[in-house]
């Protein structure tokens, strides 16, 4: 064969082969057979109603088999206690599985401090979860793709090929995610997306009493969830970072890290 | 109660055992990278700084070094293994770790490890057959020669036959090509370790969420020391190779040691001499980059004061004073540096010097894996990281001190069984045209 043959062979040959490639971005199967393109889930936290009885940490803990001794959680809630000479305390004993049972400030190494409630400015409590950012560090980080997002806008973990390295835990900038004890893989709130999918709120959600945490698809302009967070004044947590987070904040204190 | 207490202890997730933490932290909040991932960079570094060694010789044809060269390059060879090791000690589903080779997912900077690696470890390879293909033909032909070979002489010979890969011509014009080919592929070599350390500055340098670690700097800061540890591990470990082989030249204990043109106590000593002095020199210029730069990064952070600052400040200044700037910068860098700057040095005060840089190499790692963790993402909290040295179980002997001690201990022991079919000191140095 000559060489100009062959070159003009080889091109034919490539131009014919990007064709059908070209063909696949056309009709990208993700579109296509995405089942419900129309829904994008967020979170709304108002934290002017929540008073940390932890029923949301122990429902989530319950129904997504995260052993209750374990140190870790996928939810948790923050108490926030500002004093009148100016000094701040936070704490989240256990993550408030059992709530804010005991008055006093947990110093961590076993250590608790009293506040004179007459010295007490301001006080509230803060719930927190996995942001389901709309450009997540965490998977970026990835190095096998075992975490993901969803196209409903969730991200979620593949129990069967984390491979354990932490890197989307050191990525994370609201600590959410952590080591499943007996798992020995990454685990992070999923908004409980297998009851998500059966149209079911997320356990959480269906245990808070006082509708402090809701969920909607923020998709549906009709959605109450969607018009709090387009009508309301609503804040994300750390959006210096550039992740988009999920969850939006009614009530948020610019201390809330 | 106690039930109560055998299933707690039964349920410590990872990172609880040797975390500490104080004030506010979040609860999921632990330090999971622990001493396996300090090791991790400390180990590429020593990889790509010994193989950068070997380089000035093999490209930039720095003709004094050229027995040291030989011996970092077998060196980087044994360690070459040893850099993985660290991470499959860390995973928590170590035989899923040949997921990163084998479907990596390319935004992550994780995922450019098995291809670095593989490139790196090519080169490597094909570096030492270049230079040791004609003694391996050699050794091969001799093998093959000799009458009534013993079981193990047998052994060798399959061996070096295998290594020679079937590429018997050894004329003046094919060494000659080696040698070309071997230059080549130093050449190429010292960007892909300079990448291979890079990434691995690289991977903690992108975490955006990590106050201390964020910085473009962070590759470069792990290039300049990593040389800098490779170049002092391979004076350190080269000069204690002499004193061996200088022992045995005395009390002929070895084969090599009894044959009529074996070197001399006294030749080995001088080689020893000028291979330390000029390769010190080189340790003296890294030092001096990568602490600049280190250094430039602690002003840069002072001087901006953004946000992080002040619990940034609380870590570097007060809970890691000693580790900082006492071990590290002191004992780790001006210590040494001064040792061999002084007039009048001398081999056995630049082994010190180089001990005491491999230790300033080590801290600095420390400080960056363990001090990123050290503050809580909240801002309002410390972690404090406690190393396992009794292991009461696999995870805190893994992650512990015999873990770390294991990884230290991989690369000597790969180099005893390298060391006898690629010897990393040949007498063949009069023949060899450069």
């Amino acid at each position: 064969m000559e060489r100009r043959e062959f070159l003009q062979k080889c091109i034919m040959v490539v131009v014919g082969a990007s064709v059908p490639v070209s063909a696949l971005t056309f009709i990208d199967p993700k579109k296509v057979f995405a089942a419900n393109p129309d829904i994008q889930w967020a979170f709304l936290v108002d934290t002017n109603k929540c008073v940390g009885c932890g029923f949301c940490v122990k429902a989530c803990k319950t129904e997504n088999d995260i052993p209750f001794e374990a140190h870790v959680s996928r939810t948790w809630v923050e108490r926030y206690v500002y004093t009148k000479d100016d000094k701040r305390y936070v704490d989240s004993p256990q993550a408030a599985l059992h709530g804010f049972i005991d008055s006093r400030i947990d110093l961590g190494r076993g250590e608790f401090k009293e506040i004179d409630p007459k010295n007490v400015g301001k006080a509230f409590f803060v719930p927190k979860l996995c942001n389901h950012c709309s450009s997540p560090a965490c998977t970026q980080v990835c190095p096998v793709g075992a975490t993901y997002k969803t196209d409903d806008g969730v991200v979620l973990v593949d129990r069967s090929w984390c491979i354990g390295c932490g890197y989307c835990i050191m990525a994370c900038p609201y600590g959410a995610r952590f080591f499943h004890p007996v798992k020995h893989v990454v685990d992070k709130c999923t908004f409980c997306y297998h009851r998500l999918s059966k149209g079911l709120d997320s356990a959480c959600v269906n245990a808070c009493p006082f509708k402090a945490r809701r969920m909607g698809n923020i998709h549906d302009p009709n959605d109450p969830i969607t018009q709090i967070i387009m009508n309301e004044r609503v804040g994300v947590l750390k959006d210096e970072f550039g992740t988009k987070p999920q969850a939006f904040y009614i009530g948020l204190a610019q201390e809330v890290r | 109660m106690v039930e109560q207490v055998a299933q707690h202890a039964a349920m410590v997730v990872h990172g609880e055992a040797w975390t500490i933490k104080e004030l506010f932290t979040l609860p999921n909040e632990y330090i999971y990278w622990s001493i396996q991932i300090v090791m991790y960079p400390f180990m590429t570094g020593l990889v790509a700084g010994a193989f950068v060694l070997s380089s000035l010789y093999h490209v930039f044809g720095v003709e004094k070094l050229k027995e040291i060269a030989r011996f970092s390059l077998v060196f980087s060879f044994a360690l070459l293994p040893v850099a993985m090791m660290p991470l499959m000690l860390h995973l928590q589903q170590p035989f899923r770790g040949i997921h990163v080779l084998m479907t990596p997912h390319f935004t992550s900077a994780i995922s450019a490890f098995g291809i670095v690696f593989l490139t790196y470890a090519s080169i490597v390879a094909t570096e030492i057959w270049l230079v040791y293909r004609k003694y391996f033909v050699e050794t091969a032909q001799g093998l093959m020669a000799m009458q009534n070979r013993s079981n193990i002489d047998s052994f060798r010979m399959m061996v070096f036959q295998a290594l020679t890969l079937g590429a018997w011509d050894i004329s003046e014009e094919a060494v000659e090509k080696d040698h070309k080919a071997c230059k080549i592929m130093a050449g190429i070599g010292i960007p892909v370790a300079c990448f291979l350390h890079g990434y691995a500055g690289f991977i903690f340098g992108s975490v955006k969420a990590n106050a201390l670690w964020m910085t473009p700097l962070m590759p470069v800061i792990f290039i300049c020391s990593a040389v800098v540890s490779g170049v002092a591990l391979c004076i350190l470990t080269y000069v204690i190779v002499q004193e061996i082989r200088k022992y045995l030249a005395r009390s002929k204990m070895a084969r090599w040691a009894r044959e009529a043109d074996a070197p001399k106590a006294e030749e080995l000593e001088a080689v020893k001499h000028t291979e330390v002095m000029i390769s010190s020199n080189y340790l003296l210029y890294f030092m001096i980059a990568a602490m600049t730069l280190e250094i430039l990064d602690l002003i840069f952070r002072g001087y901006t004061q953004v946000k992080s600052w002040d619990i940034l400040r609380e870590v570097i200044m007060e809970r890691d004073f000693t580790k900082i700037f006492i071990l590290q910068y002191t004992i780790g860098n001006l210590v040494p540096f001064i040792m061999m700057i002084l007039p009048g040095r001398t081999v056995r005060r630049t082994t010190i010097a180089t001990v005491l840089v491999l230790f300033g190499v080590f801290m600095m790692r420390y400080n960056v894996v363990i001090g990123g963790q050290a503050f809580s993402l909240s801002f309002s909290g410390f972690m404090d990281y406690h190393l396992p040295i009794i292991p009461h179980d696999l995870e805190t002997f893994k992650e512990g001190l015999f873990g770390a001690l294991t990884v230290i201990a991989t690369p000597f022991i790969l180099f005893y069984f390298i060391n006898m079919f690629i010897p990393a000191f040949l007498k063949e140095e009069e023949k060899a045209p450069h």
